[in-house]
């Protein structure tokens, strides 16, 4: 256990690693000299010699790249990202300033992913192949093939500018966060509703749950006690799972909101070329995902004592 | 003895072929998602050849006109048919799509056939590689690339092609790893076949399937993708006629013309639905065992 624990920390550490250097590395994707390209950008003319030098030596890009590339990391340790080119606000603070949104909006999206699924993948497994399946089946199809950003608006169009029921954009109340978080939570909805019908479908036909029917339990204890608990287990790994998902919904789902986060951070620092903001943004996602994903791995063994605890393909 | 041999596995595989095609026309995704896909395709290739209106001149005396008998889906705020908009923009996305889609599978299907047959030193790294891949976030990552890259339809297209073969890589490196060691490659490798048509014609074939049921499902993710990398501004840019950016154009006039965000998205949702219903027939008839879908969702 221990050993596999350790491997495991290994390649985690490698892939860090890794995450770290192309996410570092992409600044360098900018067509010709970042420090001119940049400058160009900003001002609509071509920058002096002398003034692209200056920028340069001003955010270290005089170095050489591994130079660079060690400085930042090294950074990272003591807590500094760098300064935002812009504002030169340090990095660090302008994350720890738009993170509790973007955490705030990603867990209602949860919530009310959960809410909804749940109960729609169980009534349609247990109603299997009748009208009632049928639908949320599909359901859940318009849902994972809709696109977040234009359901965004179609809520807003509806509650927002017809019923006047919640504000168009911003953040800071629970009406605020409503219609983002129904807009995000519905594609997660429709994932994991999937999921739920057929892992419930699965433990029905389980000999247990025969068991519990022949002792003469009744067929909503089978159905919520018995089944459904276990029918649970897999939904926990695909929900941690798609925390990749809600990243990327939450980053579209806040342009359309208008709402402050690290979505709507990454967008605009991608457009002003403001590079360490954007290193910021996309190292804190990549790792936040990646360890999340280990963790959920380690929920999955924790939870289920069926699974063999070695290192799978 | 050799001759009849092979005209008998000949007529086998002739016999299997038509069963094969035959369960292919029966499973319901596959006919409902085919016709779908079809139609889109035919739209895209021949709609632009059709419509009486010019996707991008503007029209300014025609602003903001609801649906109507010669506008079937309005105009918008320049006075552009958003009809004749949408069934250009079809010829983008699924142009994009396919493109991106292609070298996706291209690089995925290179890198697992050689993590997998050669196996040691060289499969550790370049599953290492796939593990970085993965720890990005699909669309941060894309969309980081496109805007360094700066914000055109090209660019989108660089960045969803390098962004999503991870998954591909995967798939193929666990099929080849469960075939590698059957008889019919030991023995094929015993006859002192060469390694790379061992992999052409021995490993290859046995991977189509599960590769051909995630790259049509690959399809509607990237339609998505792309719309919304567009719809953030770093894809086509106006006035190319593209589903995103049309809805990104009309959102400031939500309330008054709301047919200009609403069609461009239900274009995207028909497409994405077609691509994930034809996906999920096609593997119930080529990947029963659901070899591939471990990896869905996660690009």
């Amino acid at each position: 256990m221990l050993r596999a624990l350790l491997s495991r920390l290994g390649s985690l550490t490698v892939v860090i690693a890794g995450v770290s250097l192309i996410t570092y590395g992409l600044i360098y994707l900018t067509p010709g000299d970042p420090a001119h390209t940049i400058l160009h950008e900003r001002r609509g003319s071509s920058p002096s010699e002398s003034e692209v030098a200056m920028f340069r030596a001003e955010h270290g890009l005089d170095e050489p790249f591994v130079i660079q590339y060690i400085e930042w990391l090294t950074g990272i340790f003591r807590g500094d990202l760098g300064t935002s080119y812009a504002s030169s606000e340090p990095v660090t603070t302008l994350l720890l300033q738009y993170l509790p949104n973007t955490v705030e909006l990603a867990l209602a999206a949860m919530a009310v992913s959960l809410a909804l699924s749940i109960p729609v993948g169980v009534v349609s497994a247990v109603h299997r192949d009748t009208w009632i399946d049928r639908t949320s089946q599909f359901a859940a199809l318009l849902g994972i093939s809709m696109p977040n950003f234009w359901l965004g608006y179609l809520l807003i169009l509806l509650f927002a500018l017809h019923l006047g029921l919640t504000p168009t954009s911003g953040s800071g109340t629970l009406a605020h966060l409503l219609l983002p978080a129904i807009t995000l939570g519905t594609g997660l909805a429709a994932i994991v509703t999937r999921i739920v019908r057929t892992s419930m479908l699965e433990v029905l036909e389980e000999e247990y749950v025969d068991t519990a029917r022949s002792k003469g339990v009744s067929e909503r204890l089978v159905v919520y006690k018995h089944a459904l608990r276990n029918a649970l287990i897999p939904v926990v790994t695909i929900v941690g799972l798609q925390f990749g998902f809600v990243l990327n919904g939450a980053v579209v789902v806040e342009v359309v909101f208008q709402r402050p986060g690290l979505g709507t951070l990454l967008v605009d620092a991608v457009f002003a070329r403001d590079y360490p903001i954007v290193q910021g943004v996309v190292l804190v996602t990549a790792v936040a995902f990646v360890i999340t994903n280990q963790l959920v791995d380690l929920a999955y063994v924790a939870l289920d004592p069926r699974i063999e605890r070695g290192e799978h393909a | 003895m050799w001759r009849s041999l092979d005209a008998v596995r000949e007529w086998l595989s002739e016999r299997t072929r038509s069963q094969f095609a035959w369960s292919l026309r029966t499973t319901p995704g596959v006919r409902f998602g085919g016709t779908v896909v079809c139609l889109l395709a035919v739209v895209a290739v021949f709609g632009p050849l059709v419509s009486p209106y010019d996707p991008t001149a503007q029209v300014l005396e025609a602003r903001f006109e609801g649906p109507s008998l010669a506008h079937p889906l309005g105009t918008d705020a320049l006075g552009r048919d958003v009809a004749t908009r949408i069934v250009h923009g079809a010829r983008v996305s699924l142009a994009l799509a396919v493109a991106a889609t292609a070298v996706r599978v291209v690089i995925g299907t290179t890198i697992g056939l050689l993590a997998g047959y050669v196996g040691g030193l060289v499969d550790t790294a370049l599953m290492r590689l796939v593990d970085i891949q993965l720890a990005f976030p699909g669309l941060v990552l894309a969309l980081v690339i496109a805007g360094v890259l700066g914000p055109s339809l090209r660019n989108v297209m660089i960045a969803l092609s390098v962004v999503g073969w991870a998954s591909y890589a995967r798939v193929v490196r666990g099929n080849v790893l469960e075939v590698k060691d059957r008889p019919f490659v030991e023995a094929a490798r015993l006859y002192g076949t060469p390694q790379r048509r061992i992999a052409r014609r021995h490993l290859l074939p046995n991977v189509v399937n599960p590769v051909v049921v995630l790259a049509t499902m690959n399809l509607g993710t990237i339609v998505l993708t792309a719309a919304g990398l567009s719809f953030l501004g770093l894809g086509a840019q106006p006035p190319t006629p593209e589903w995103g950016t049309m809805i990104a154009g009309g959102r400031d006039y939500l309330r008054s013309a709301p047919w200009i965000v609403t069609a461009p998205g239900i274009a995207i949702m028909a497409t994405v639905i077609g691509f994930n219903v034809l996906g999920d027939g096609l593997r119930d008839v080529l990947d029963p065992d659901h070899l591939g879908e471990r990896e869905r969702g996660r690009s």
